[in-house]
């Protein structure tokens, strides 16, 4: 997703604003961070599909992670208060549905925040076999394929006995 | 507000998108009802995450009906300010909650539905409900996983769970069928290439009704009869009471926003 190279409609802009080009515009997104997670910024979900700069126009293409999530207004609305603090005008936030938002799109770094902060991060390899994010040890159980966010499921630990959130692979 | 006339095809496509948004948001507003009522902590979630999943999967429909639509109006006056005959959800959907019992019964009779209409939705040559298949159908994989984790465990479980299950397929088993009995709008819809084969979808929700049913030792009904009508707009009660507390707020205060 990231790029260094400008478009030549941002280098025109840089006259106008010179934060209005891709770089400093992926630098600001980095400091968003998703509602529910805070550690996470929207960069490292995958949330945040594509940047576009059109005459100082800057456009944020974002897909939602589930349907009914209603973490995604304020996503949608934090995106905008960010760049709006560092000083950039026209913005628009999109949504769009298509390709479906995935746990794939999820950066390594985004994984290793999770793990930190408690939250077992998504394991596409083999979903059977999740670590508990305190004691890393593999003998843990499922406790609820629901946990409090739509995104996460309930697991828990047999050997230190804490209960943790998985991130569910979608 | 513009006049735009409306053609059959596209009365065709929106019925067709009406029906499926509107099976979601009233089985989302069921399950709602069980918020702090789960028999444990971990299924009350369940099920209102489920609920949650639901109402973002009618959301996206309504928002793409209302579109279809031209009439300028939004997603919330499409589901607040309808009555009982414009709805078109399944009749299975608005059957009261009952035991958890016949909760878990009424939403894998529906999983084992909406999970393989999607997975043949996805391949919808309209773009758009092409791509809320593709959303939605992951969820379902849950739901569908989750609702037959427990006819099993209730089926097999203990004597007085599995009577529960039985008394609940004694209820709700005549309302299956009407999911995969085709009306007007889908049969158009499969003819013009954005609707789905009913027919595909009926045979393998069958194969996963009996394998999931012999595990939880339940005996499948020998009874095919169904109810019909919801999908046309013919309701049993049940449907008044739930959009009597759905539109309450708005049908009292107009407009009225959070």
């Amino acid at each position: 997703m990231k790029t260094s190279s400008d478009t030549a409609g941002s280098h025109f802009n840089q006259c106008t604003n010179p934060l209005v080009n891709q770089s400093t515009i992926y630098q600001i997104l980095e400091t968003v961070t998703d509602p529910e997670i805070p550690v996470i910024s929207l960069i490292d979900l995958g949330v945040v599909r594509e940047v576009k700069i059109e005459n100082g126009d800057v456009e944020i293409i974002i897909t939602p992670t589930y349907t009914g999530c209603p973490a995604m207004l304020e996503m949608e609305k934090d995106i905008y208060n960010a760049l709006k603090k560092e000083g950039i005008e026209k913005i628009k936030v999109t949504t769009v549905l298509s390709p479906a938002w995935t746990t794939a799109w999820m950066s390594e770094e985004g994984k290793r925040k999770l793990e930190e902060y408690g939250i077992a991060p998504p394991n596409p390899t083999n979903p059977e076999d999740i670590a508990c994010p305190q004691c890393k040890s593999k003998n843990t159980i499922l406790m609820s394929q629901f946990g409090s966010t739509a995104c996460k499921a309930l697991y828990k630990c047999e050997d230190c006995l804490e209960p943790f959130d998985y991130f569910k692979c979608h | 507000m513009t006049n735009s006339p409306i053609n059959d095809s596209t009365i065709q496509l929106f019925n067709y998108t009406l029906q499926q948004a509107d099976t979601c948001l009233i089985l989302g507003q069921r399950l709602a009802e069980w918020c702090g009522h789960g028999p444990i902590l971990e299924q009350d979630i369940a099920m209102t995450n489920i609920s949650l999943d639901l109402i973002g999967q009618a959301r996206m429909l309504y928002q793409y009906a209302a579109e279809i639509q031209g009439e300028g109006k939004s997603e919330d006056d499409i589901a607040y300010l309808r009555h009982e005959a414009e709805y078109r959800n399944a009749l299975l959907v608005e059957q009261p909650n009952g035991d958890f019992g016949q909760t878990i019964l009424r939403q894998f009779l529906f999983d084992s539905y909406n999970c393989y209409f999607y997975e043949a939705l996805m391949n919808s040559s309209d773009e758009r409900l092409a791509a809320i298949a593709a959303k939605a159908h992951k969820e379902t994989l849950y739901h569908l996983k989750w609702s037959g984790d427990w006819m099993i465990r209730l089926g097999d479980g203990t004597e007085g769970s599995h009577e529960r299950m039985e008394n609940a397929l004694s209820e709700l088993w005549s309302y299956s069928g009407e999911l995969t009995i085709p009306v007007e709008a889908e049969l158009t819809a499969q003819k013009e290439g954005y609707g789905v084969d009913m027919e595909a979808i009926r045979v393998k929700r069958d194969q996963k009704i009996k394998e999931i049913f012999e595990e939880a030792t339940l005996a499948i009904p020998e009874s095919d009869f169904s109810h019909l009508g919801g999908k046309d707009g013919k309701h049993t009660e049940q449907l008044g009471y739930i959009l009597a507390d759905l539109q309450f707020i708005q049908r009292a205060y107009p407009g009225n926003e959070w």
